[in-house]
């Protein structure tokens, strides 16, 4: 028998709408009113100029450790703004401005970078999940989550974001395989940036693209300029309304770049060259999209100072947020609190009391080298009445 | 009433809990047509179609990371891992995700989910799937992990542990599948977890067991009757977490003296957890040091070995004899 051909052509396209200098090919503009459009550039500027400023908070130790998103901002803002406030957004732990466009107040996203986990708790509306940092992994709850709006009969969409370095993980493969078996609504954008701390595309994957992986789970993917948020914004939207329609799952690869480092802790100067730094600087999403609002007549002045004021405030209110309390970490561990917490809790308390010096009257302080006995004795059962009369408590 | 073995008794609260909440769908690895390996989903896909009885690709991260999302919007996903020994291919899913999204969420999200497993030796079997891994379950904070000992217990536990608003790691004894009938009422039938049960009351000796080893510490406390005239009380933990520490000290306080027999590893098993729940609620009333049976510190011997190196009847008894001469 001979050997037949059953694989049709596939294609994957690559979109751009903006060049490097903010002109326009028109007939792929995507129609987005003006509002919208300086919506856009507003969020893009407060995401990068906020950013900067958690990167100074980091670096006077204020905060902890956090992923910068600078020069992403437009594969983020051209994605999440074709979301309604219904649909439902997945980030990985690089989507600061994905999350500000969302509506997760800058108060918020401080208090989670210093330490608080009150930071990662979404409103009772807000159709958001926290931020996910093992790789990839937040793909399948994505999925899960599409599938469970098919399921319930809701037009929800799920915008689920990850980078180039989670699609050589197991669950990214998983999430999608399920996405395409069970067609459900979920968009995968993929802000492909180039680097996985120190490891280039080209180790981390032999595809010509990461838009075409999608084609071996039977859904489409496309890759778009991730720095020219018109070009992700019409991408994005296709997928979502796609999406919507019942048509089933979209990858959206937004080819970008991270300007910055990998996180806090990372020196990028060790893996790549300044050279290929200034040369995706020249493709920097906000002056190509400023340059465009700019012909277009729609740059307000004064952005920044009042983006800036935004964000000193946010900071100020993050900085007055009272320490946090220890004894609520017993609280969302389980939907009740069970008694071996309980037990622990209490023995917590006791310790700060003593250490207050509040001993409430008549509790015995702990015994420092029979914590564990005071903390682990959960449920303070009653004492049994001692067997074997050698015994004495070790101290009266 | 009915005469129900476990895969039965299970499939009968599959059963009434899809029927009594809309929100519960069962997802794994042929659990639809085919009914699960151990038949303990038969025919509930003809009852409830395939959007709610879910054939999933095979990939146990999938089902259960797919699961977890489901939780988040609101369903109440039960998950299906064909044997406990592929579930370390989702076990970061269950401990990454599962068991933190309240913690991180700080009480915003919530996972109201169930996996099943079956789990245990004495069939025979593979590697793979004859191993007990029910400590790595019982370690993480954000679980809960529940064994049934028998088809009414397992009934009754599942469908809890269904309503449950927490994960629930449910492990069934594969031994115990078909091992034995029991009456198994009509009417639904829940029963609390994180309490254990005296299967047996006595005042000389407790014997501490789980799942399939329950029937071991019946046969050796009878041995230990005809033989001894000792009175074995033994305490069927049912929930290995949270565990029921009063009951496990409230026994030692009256017996003195505890055996504890498991399948898992002895090595940071679930004995040390219980032995030490003893401890601090019965340390006074101790006749004895407590003794562990269970499985040795290795990795899957093969079935030719597995009844030397599982813990059965004869090393329970030498265990139990040497706790009471102590």
């Amino acid at each position: 028998m001979p050997r037949t051909n059953i694989e049709p052509q596939f294609t994957v396209e690559h979109l751009s709408v903006l060049d490097a200098d903010g002109n326009l090919d028109s007939a792929v503009e995507p129609p987005i009113p003006p509002d919208e459009l300086k919506r856009l550039y507003r969020s893009m500027v407060l995401a990068r100029r906020f950013d900067e400023r958690m990167l100074r908070l980091q670096r006077q130790g204020r905060i902890g450790t956090f992923a910068p998103i600078k020069g992403q901002e437009a594969a983020q803002l051209g994605s999440v703004a074709t979301l309604r406030r219904t649909d439902w957004m997945v980030p990985s732990f690089r989507e600061t401005a994905s999350m500000l466009w969302r509506g997760w107040p800058m108060e918020k996203m401080l208090l989670f970078f210093a330490g608080y986990l009150e930071g990662g708790q979404p409103t009772a509306d807000q159709h958001d999940l926290p931020v996910c940092i093992p790789v990839s992994t937040q793909l399948p709850h994505a999925v899960g989550l599409a599938y469970a709006a098919q399921y319930r009969g809701d037009d929800a969409v799920v915008m689920v974001y990850c980078g180039d370095g989670a699609t050589s993980e197991g669950d990214f493969h998983e999430a999608m395989n399920f996405a395409g078996v069970w067609h459900v609504p979920v968009v995968f954008v993929i802000q492909n940036n180039q680097w996985a701390i120190s490891i280039p595309l080209k180790k981390q994957t032999n595809s010509r693209t990461i838009a075409q992986k999608a084609l071996a789970y039977g859904f489409p993917g496309i890759q778009v300029d991730g720095n020219d948020v018109l070009a992700v914004y019409a991408a994005s939207q296709e997928a979502v309304s796609r999406a919507r329609q019942g048509n089933g799952p979209t990858l959206v690869e937004c080819v970008t770049y991270r300007l910055g480092v990998h996180t806090t802790s990372d020196d990028p100067t060790k893996y790549r060259s300044a050279e290929e730094v200034a040369s995706w600087e020249r493709k920097d999403p906000l002056t190509r999209f400023s340059a465009y609002l700019q012909k277009r007549g729609l740059l307000e002045p004064g952005l920044e100072e009042q983006v800036d004021r935004e964000i000193a405030a946010a900071v100020r209110s993050f900085e007055a947020t009272a320490g946090a309390d220890p004894l609520t970490m017993f609280d969302h561990a389980y939907a009740e609190r069970l008694p071996a917490l309980e037990a622990q809790r209490t023995a917590m308390q006791a310790r700060f009391e003593h250490a207050a010096g509040e001993r409430p009257a008549g509790a015995a302080p702990a015994p420092p080298s029979h914590e564990s006995a005071a903390t682990g004795g959960d449920d303070a059962a009653p004492a049994s009445p001692p067997m074997r009369g050698q015994r004495r408590p070790w101290r009266s | 009433m009915a005469k129900l073995n476990m895969v039965k008794a299970l499939n009968l609260a599959l059963l009434q809990e899809m029927e009594r909440d809309p929100d519960v769908l069962i997802i794994g690895e042929d659990v639809g047509v085919d009914g699960g390996v151990f038949r303990v989903t038969e025919d509930l896909h003809r009852k409830f179609g395939s959007t709610r009885v879910v054939d999933s690709p095979l990939a146990e991260a999938g089902i259960i990371g797919a699961s977890v999302g489901m939780a988040l919007y609101g369903l109440k996903p039960i998950c299906e891992i064909q044997f406990s020994g592929f579930a370390f291919q989702c076990f970061h899913q269950i401990e990454n995700h599962a068991a933190r999204y309240r913690m991180r969420t700080q009480g915003r999200f919530g996972c109201q989910m169930v996996v099943r497993m079956p789990y245990g030796g004495g069939v025979r079997a593979l590697e793979h799937h004859s191993e007990s891994e029910e400590q790595f379950y019982a370690h993480i904070p954000g679980l809960k992990m529940v064994i049934p000992s028998g088809p009414r217990n397992a009934r009754a536990l599942l469908a809890s542990a269904i309503r449950d608003p927490d994960p629930v790691i449910f492990f069934e004894a594969k031994a115990l599948y078909h091992a034995a009938k029991e009456d198994v009422p009509d009417e639904i039938e829940t029963m609390e977890i994180g309490r254990a049960r005296i299967d047996r009351p006595g005042h000389d000796l407790t014997v501490v067991a789980y799942g399939a080893m329950v029937r071991v510490a019946r046969e050796a406390a009878d041995r230990l009757h005809e033989e001894d005239g000792v009175e074995t009380e033994i305490v069927d933990l049912l929930t290995i977490s949270p565990p029921d520490r009063e009951t496990l000290a409230a026994s030692v306080r009256k017996t003195g003296r505890a055996v504890i027999v498991h399948e898992a590893p002895k090595s940071f098993g679930p004995g040390a957890e219980i032995a030490t729940s003893i401890m601090e609620g019965a340390f006074l009333s101790l006749e004895a040091p407590i003794l562990r049976v269970t499985a040795h510190d290795v990795p899957f011997v093969g079935f030719a070995r597995e009844r030397a190196n599982l813990p059965d009847v004869p090393r329970l008894l030498a265990a139990c004899r040497e706790t009471l001469k102590f």
